[in-house]
């Protein structure tokens, strides 16, 4: 039965329908139950964000507090997975990646491929990703490139509750490691989900929005933005199509190729920094796929290429905004009207 | 209200549908209008249909603008006599939002889905209208009680109206405890029992027409009269390649052609209509439900039960609808049953007919109610 549920709710409700099918299935990460053991304190925090408030009271010891050792316990949870457990373990903040990044890039990624398929590791790594929290430079960068460039592993950034509750759950039932990156600033954001169970299988873009005129790639909270600007261009006779990626490693090419090869223009927001990034990705595969079918120059909507300002005022020109997005398309079209 | 005005409004089309977009007219200003003509084109979030008129006259407003949504039971046009004078038209326009708030009201208190449980499940289901007789709607493999969302508000003015969720479908239970015509009878009585209905007319479509007509067969006390929709259980043939492309697909892509299928106008399958039915296939259990079902029903591409000849020999009361260009299940059953049933072939419709021409649909069965 649908009902409406905000994001952080929904990757709740993944979970504790997971741990209750699968036995194996646990959770683990800092202050994720808080203070476990000391009096009155059990189940104080649920993680830094209270994404997993309540679920060690439902399934207690399945639920581990880890102290704050990323390299110690991400290593954990890979080598539980290798042992046949299915671990979800959480991050935190995904810009924590660098201290445990041999595990995940060098053991977990390769496993499969370096025991020639014998050895899998379906371990599940979630952390907030994203800008606009106002929590600076070193807990709001969008480094889902960096994952998505490692081969071997599967990297997912849902922009709503509904792909949220099925997108973790198909990682928590996925034989491959996957990076599972939660934008904070959606953690609030209620959308229709289904109370059952459901998977949402990975490599499938979803099309937000369908238009004839410019396609607009994009996922996470910037999808959000897209489709503001969408309303906007509307307005003005511009019929946008927006794609929401859902998965970025595996992506689905398909739905992004044939969208273009309709519009004929092309638009990537990402909130990643622009160097080596989604969007430039996405902008030279479309380049080299679809070239004849494409009116104008791909163009790229991206943060700047600097760290995440403290400044609140700063940090909210970081993230693309719908009116950049507009610009974007304007630019599209106004260079094909030259032509 | 002025009774010589007939309005033309923003259809309901099911429980959950609030507003829909006008997208065309096919009558202009001036337009002489009959009964059934079809009017206006108007896209639902979840799929795109058109209004018929329900009343006679000339087309004397144009109120809803192309490509604009608006509310369910807005005013979108406006049916009159030549002779009534422009200025009473006026007022009745001027008259009208008020007059449908205070309706939008009433209607917003009434439940949109109600559940029961029963041997076969907790089921899901909604009642419209208070009628003395009964009709329960049954919808068909892989659907659910929305594939009526033109026919439940119309049918209620004439009877109380049940359209239910079988088990597997819908936001019903998904385990399908007996996966067969019998077990899915079995559900039906079930349902009936638990509601409390000991007598009903039961109307199925396609999956729903068989069990219908399986009802009728072993409970005949429990059954004033069947309408069978595109029924399957007429004859041997069925489309192998919709029942085992709508079983097997689990993408956007894979759905959208084989959804196609079930309509005279393939345009009729919006992007929503495709998403929403993947929601229901990717939920636990369901996929289970209906390979269960498929391979029970339509083993080899074929029906594994034919009911016709039991039905020729049986006493209730039958009515056979079909669309003429059904690609799933051919229109030439409809003549299965002789002259034992009325049979309507309605041509311009496909697999799913009580949508494409659902004012002809509601009249027919209606009609056999009554008779």
């Amino acid at each position: 039965m649908a009902r409406k549920i905000s994001v952080k709710q929904a990757i709740n409700e993944a979970l504790d329908l997971e741990m209750r099918r699968d036995p194996t299935v646990i959770v683990l990460g800092e202050d994720i139950v808080g203070g476990a053991g000391a009096p009155g304190e059990i189940d104080a925090w649920g993680g830094v964000l209270g994404v997993t408030k309540g679920l060690h009271a439902k399934h207690g010891n399945r639920l581990i507090d880890t102290p704050l050792s990323e390299s110690a316990y991400i290593g954990a949870a890979i080598g539980a997975a290798a042992c046949g457990m299915r671990p979800v373990a959480e991050l935190m903040f995904l810009d924590f990646m660098g201290v445990c990044f041999d595990q995940i890039l060098n053991q977990a990624a390769k496993f499969k491929y370096m025991f020639g398929g014998k050895a899998k590791t379906p371990v599940v790594i979630r952390a907030m990703v994203g800008a606009g929290f106002r929590a600076a430079a070193q807990h709001s960068q969008m480094l889902t490139p960096m994952f998505t460039h490692v081969p071997g592993l599967k990297v997912v950034c849902p922009s709503n509750a509904y792909d949220a509750k099925g997108l973790l759950i198909q990682a928590i039932r996925d034989d491959d490691p996957v990076i599972f990156c939660e934008h904070k600033n959606l953690y609030g954001l209620e959308w229709d989900v289904p109370a059952e169970s459901y998977a949402i299988p990975f490599g499938e873009a979803n099309v937000m929005r369908e238009g004839e005129d410019v396609t607009i790639v994009s996922y996470g909270l910037t999808v959000h933005r897209a489709l503001e600007a969408a309303d906007t261009l509307a307005k003005g006779g511009v019929q946008a199509e927006v794609i929401d990626l859902r998965t970025l490693s595996p992506i689905d090419w398909d739905t992004v190729i044939e969208s273009v090869e309709n519009t004929g223009r092309l638009v990537v927001v990402d909130e990643a920094n622009p160097r080596c990034s989604i969007a430039g990705d996405i902008a030279a595969h479309v380049a080299q796929n679809a070239f004849g079918a494409l009116k104008a120059a791909p163009q790229m909507v991206t943060a700047p290429h600097t760290p995440v300002p403290f400044s609140p005022v700063l940090e909210d020109l970081y993230i693309p905004s719908s009116d950049a997005i507009v610009a974007a398309v304007n630019k599209t079209t106004a260079r094909a009207l030259a032509a | 209200m002025n009774e010589r005005i007939k309005p033309i409004v923003m259809p309901k089309w099911g429980l959950s549908m609030s507003e829909g977009k006008v997208t065309g007219w096919l009558k202009s200003a001036g337009a002489k209008i009959a009964v059934g003509d079809e009017i206006v084109e108007v896209e639902t979030d979840k799929i795109a249909g058109v209004v018929e008129a329900g009343d006679a006259g000339t087309l004397r407003r144009v109120l809803g603008e192309p490509d604009t949504i608006y509310p369910v039971k807005a005013l979108i046009g406006i049916i009159a006599a030549d002779d009534v004078p422009d200025g009473e038209i006026d007022a009745y326009v001027a008259e009208y939002a008020s007059h449908a708030a205070d309706e939008s009201e009433e209607e917003e208190a009434a439940p949109r889905y109600e559940f029961v449980d029963t041997p076969a499940g907790r089921l899901r289901y909604a009642k419209r209208g208070d009628g003395e007789q009964v009709i329960i709607l049954i919808h068909g493999f892989g659907g659910d009680l929305d594939n009526w969302l033109f026919n439940i508000d119309a049918l209620a003015e004439a009877c109380t109206v049940y359209a239910l969720d079988l088990p597997g479908h819908g936001q019903s239970d998904k385990a399908v405890r007996e996966a067969s015509l019998k077990g899915l009878s079995d559900a039906v009585t079930g349902f009936m029992d638990a509601l409390g209905i000991s007598l009903a007319h039961l109307v199925g479509h396609s999956m729903g027409g068989a069990i219908a007509a399986q009802t009728a067969l072993d409970h005949p006390d429990r059954v004033s009269s069947i309408t069978l929709i595109g029924s399957a259980g007429l004859g041997a043939e069925i489309n192998s390649g919709y029942t085992d492309g709508f079983v097997a697909a689990t993408s956007r892509r894979d759905l959208k052609p084989v959804l196609e299928q079930l309509f005279h106008d393939p345009a009729t399958v919006t992007r929503q209509l495709v998403d929403d039915l993947l929601k229901y296939k990717r939920l636990d259990g369901v996929d289970e439900a209906l390979r269960a079902l498929s391979s029970a029903l339509f083993p080899g591409g074929r029906q594994s039960v034919v009911l016709a000849e039991a039905l020729m020999a049986a006493s209730t009361p039958a009515l056979v609808i079909w669309g003429e260009s059904d690609r799933v299940i051919p229109a030439a059953h409809a003549a299965a049953l002789g002259d034992r049933a009325r049979a309507e072939v309605i041509s311009g419709a496909g697999h799913m007919v009580q949508m494409e021409k659902a004012g002809r649909v509601n009249d027919l069965v209606i009609a056999h109610i009554k008779a």
